[in-house]
């Protein structure tokens, strides 16, 4: 029996699974649509998780730590992850990621202690061209400055959790 | 200059769904390909137009295609890496977010050419938009009939599923890939035997291809290889850092540095000149305003012991420390090590301390030799590349800004003005 997902989740990954030859090929679309219902991969629902797709918890937990975007604790509800690669670099993304530290109160890697927002440095987000780049949630914000900061953050309080998310992989 | 054929209706509203791109010829070149052409045709159509992967190695694609092997009754797939991640490079996002039909259409006419029924679409996780837009666009070329089963009536089948990455850099080099594909860590698989093209996905051969690489297909197939050729052929070049105006700019392959920097992209900002340029990903050996007439192709770029590799053109202007920003890649490579070979682990968190220490004022005299020795050492003895990407802009960057780390190791400062440089 199932501990933390819902049935739709449960669905989810039966269809993920559906599209591979080998069911573990699915740990990572079942990874995404855990955390996205959770909030991050719990042991229980590392467990649902290696249950559904009848593989050891221990074999789903090693993949999980692995990828930079699955989170093993418990992260602020929203996201900003500040591009520190190269042409952000040159663009001063230096300036935004300390505004935004400074705001929140927080380190990069760190969650605000009310659990609203986590900050993370990324790497190259393959959008040199508005550098300095960010990802808040699931939108990316280009030429970011520090005034856009404040009104991204002011525009994150208003919305109470993540954009919605976007389905399953491969949905066709 | 020839009209761009990848890029023309780029940011052109409402371009990502299918009417759009019907519009203009879409999916005709594939229709065409199922009706006229044998597969083995469309495979020398690819070879004759001379198209080099858009991945970073060059391999040429049609080459690739005829050293799958194609037996009976053998179970092949078609696997694109959209797992875009080379530091400067952005021509994929930009297609999968503004264009994405073009991809599609080029893996249906891929997995034609290759007799393939099953293919997947490595997306990489941090796309969200890339990931509705493809999505959407997929699930519309499947309604219309463009992929799926009997495809416009000809018989042949074919699924595509796209497979989202969760952040690794590593998981772009393609045997990491299929380890991920396949649900496990991204470590890199032992070439030989693991050639992707014999023994890919699933132990099966697997035609393994850049997204841009499948963007050029439809092109190839509608025009014909010579006429194809006569538009460059174009590249992607991918041009950010210290320019005007920024972006993806199509070009013939070849197009000199100087031109795509100045006439494409804008130049450096009023009062600035152009200091350095890594002309193809921060794997790429950094060059100097010297470097501005090479030709940005393979050859020319591989001659300056650099290389065109992912395109991706990043330009430093006169207020950049080299050396911060060369540990500013080291970093990157040092963060993104998968830990699996020590020169590469280890190699990384050494060099990254030197720079730290010269760039802090703490440097000694013997730390440059060092720095040059560590990279020595990696070159060559590294499991996979990430890890023999790192030498090459290290090397080159000890060779031609020499006197910048001996100032930051004899001074203790910086004397470039205006940049960041901590
Ligand atoms: C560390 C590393 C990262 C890579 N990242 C990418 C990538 O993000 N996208 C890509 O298409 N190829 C990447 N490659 C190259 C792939 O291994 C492979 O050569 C390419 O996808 C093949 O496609 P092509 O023949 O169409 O170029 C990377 C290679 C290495 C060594
Ligand atoms: S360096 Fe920031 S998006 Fe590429």
């Amino acid at each position: 029996m199932a501990r933390v997902l819902s049935q739709a989740v449960l669905a989810e990954i039966e269809r993920a699974r559906a599209r591979y030859p080998r069911p573990q090929s699915a740990v990572l679309p079942a990874l995404h649509a855990a955390q996205e219902e959770v909030g991050y991969l719990s042991p229980e629902a590392l467990d649902d998780v290696a249950e559904a797709l009848g593989l050891p918890v221990t074999e789903v937990a090693s993949v999980a730590t692995f990828y930079s975007m699955f989170f093993t604790e418990p992260v602020g509800r929203h996201k900003i992850r500040v591009c520190t690669n190269l042409s952000c670099y040159l663009n001063g993304c230096e300036e935004i990621l300390d505004h935004l530290c400074r705001t929140l109160g927080v380190r990069p890697g760190e969650t605000t202690a009310d659990g609203r927002v986590l900050v993370e440095v990324a790497e190259c987000l393959a959008a040199c061209e508005e550098a300095p780049v960010l990802l808040a949630d699931e939108d990316r914000h280009g030429h970011m400055t520090p005034a856009k900061v404040d009104a991204l953050l002011r525009a994150l309080d208003r919305e109470p959790s993540a954009t919605s998310p976007t389905g399953p992989a491969g949905d066709a | 200059m020839p009209e761009p054929l990848l890029t023309r209706y780029l940011g052109q509203p409402g371009r990502e769904e299918i009417d759009a791109y019907l519009a203009t010829g879409g999916y005709r070149a594939l229709a065409r390909a199922l009706r006229e052409r044998t597969p083995d045709e469309i495979v020398a159509m690819v070879e004759a137009s001379g198209l080099r992967g858009r991945g970073g190695a060059g391999f040429p694609t049609g080459r690739k295609w005829k050293l799958t092997p194609k037996r009976d009754g053998e179970t092949r797939y078609l696997v694109v890496n959209a797992d875009e991640g080379e530091p400067g490079t952005f021509k994929d996002r930009t297609l999968i977010e503004g264009d994405p039909h073009q991809i599609i259409e080029g893996m249906v006419i891929t997995a034609y050419a290759n007799q393939v029924h099953q293919a997947y679409i490595y997306l990489r996780g941090e796309f969200f938009l890339g990931h509705r837009r493809l999505s959407r666009a997929l699930a519309e070329a499947y309604a219309r009939g463009y992929v799926g089963r009997n495809i416009l009536g000809s018989g042949f089948d074919l699924e595509i599923v796209i497979h989202r990455g969760a952040g690794a850099y590593i998981c772009g080099e393609e045997t990491a890939l299929l380890e991920s594909l396949e649900g496990r860590r991204g470590f890199p698989r032992l070439k030989p035997p693991y050639y992707p093209a014999v023994r890919g996905l699933y132990d099966r051969p697997t035609v393994l291809n850049n997204a841009e690489t499948m963007a050029h297909i439809p092109h190839i197939v509608a025009l014909g290889p010579e006429a194809y050729k006569s538009y460059g052929p174009p590249i992607l070049y991918s041009v950010s850092g210290h320019v005007t105006r920024p972006g993806v700019k199509e070009l013939p392959i070849g197009t000199p540095l100087r031109e795509i920097i100045f006439e494409h992209a804008g130049g450096p900002r009023a009062g600035r000149s152009v200091k350095a340029v890594f002309p193809g990903g921060s794997s790429s050996a950094i060059l100097t305003a010297e470097h501005l007439d090479t030709p940005a192709d393979f050859e020319s770029l591989q001659k300056l012991g650099s290389m065109l590799g992912s395109s991706a053109i990043i330009v430093l202007d006169d207020t950049t420390c080299i050396p911060a920003v060369i540990r500013r890649t080291v970093e990157f490579y040092r963060d993104e090590s998968c830990g699996k070979c020590t020169p590469c682990r280890e190699g990384t968190v050494w060099l990254s301390q030197i720079l730290d220490r010269i760039l802090c004022g703490r440097g000694r005299r013997e730390d440059l030799d060092l720095l040059d020795s560590i990279a020595r050492n990696m070159t060559g003895t590294c499991f996979c590349p990430l890890g023999e990407s790192v030498p090459p802009s290290l090397r080159a960057s000890l060779r031609y800004f020499r006197d910048e780390y001996a100032h930051h190791i004899e001074a203790g400062a910086c004397d470039v003005a205006g940049g960041p440089h901590r």
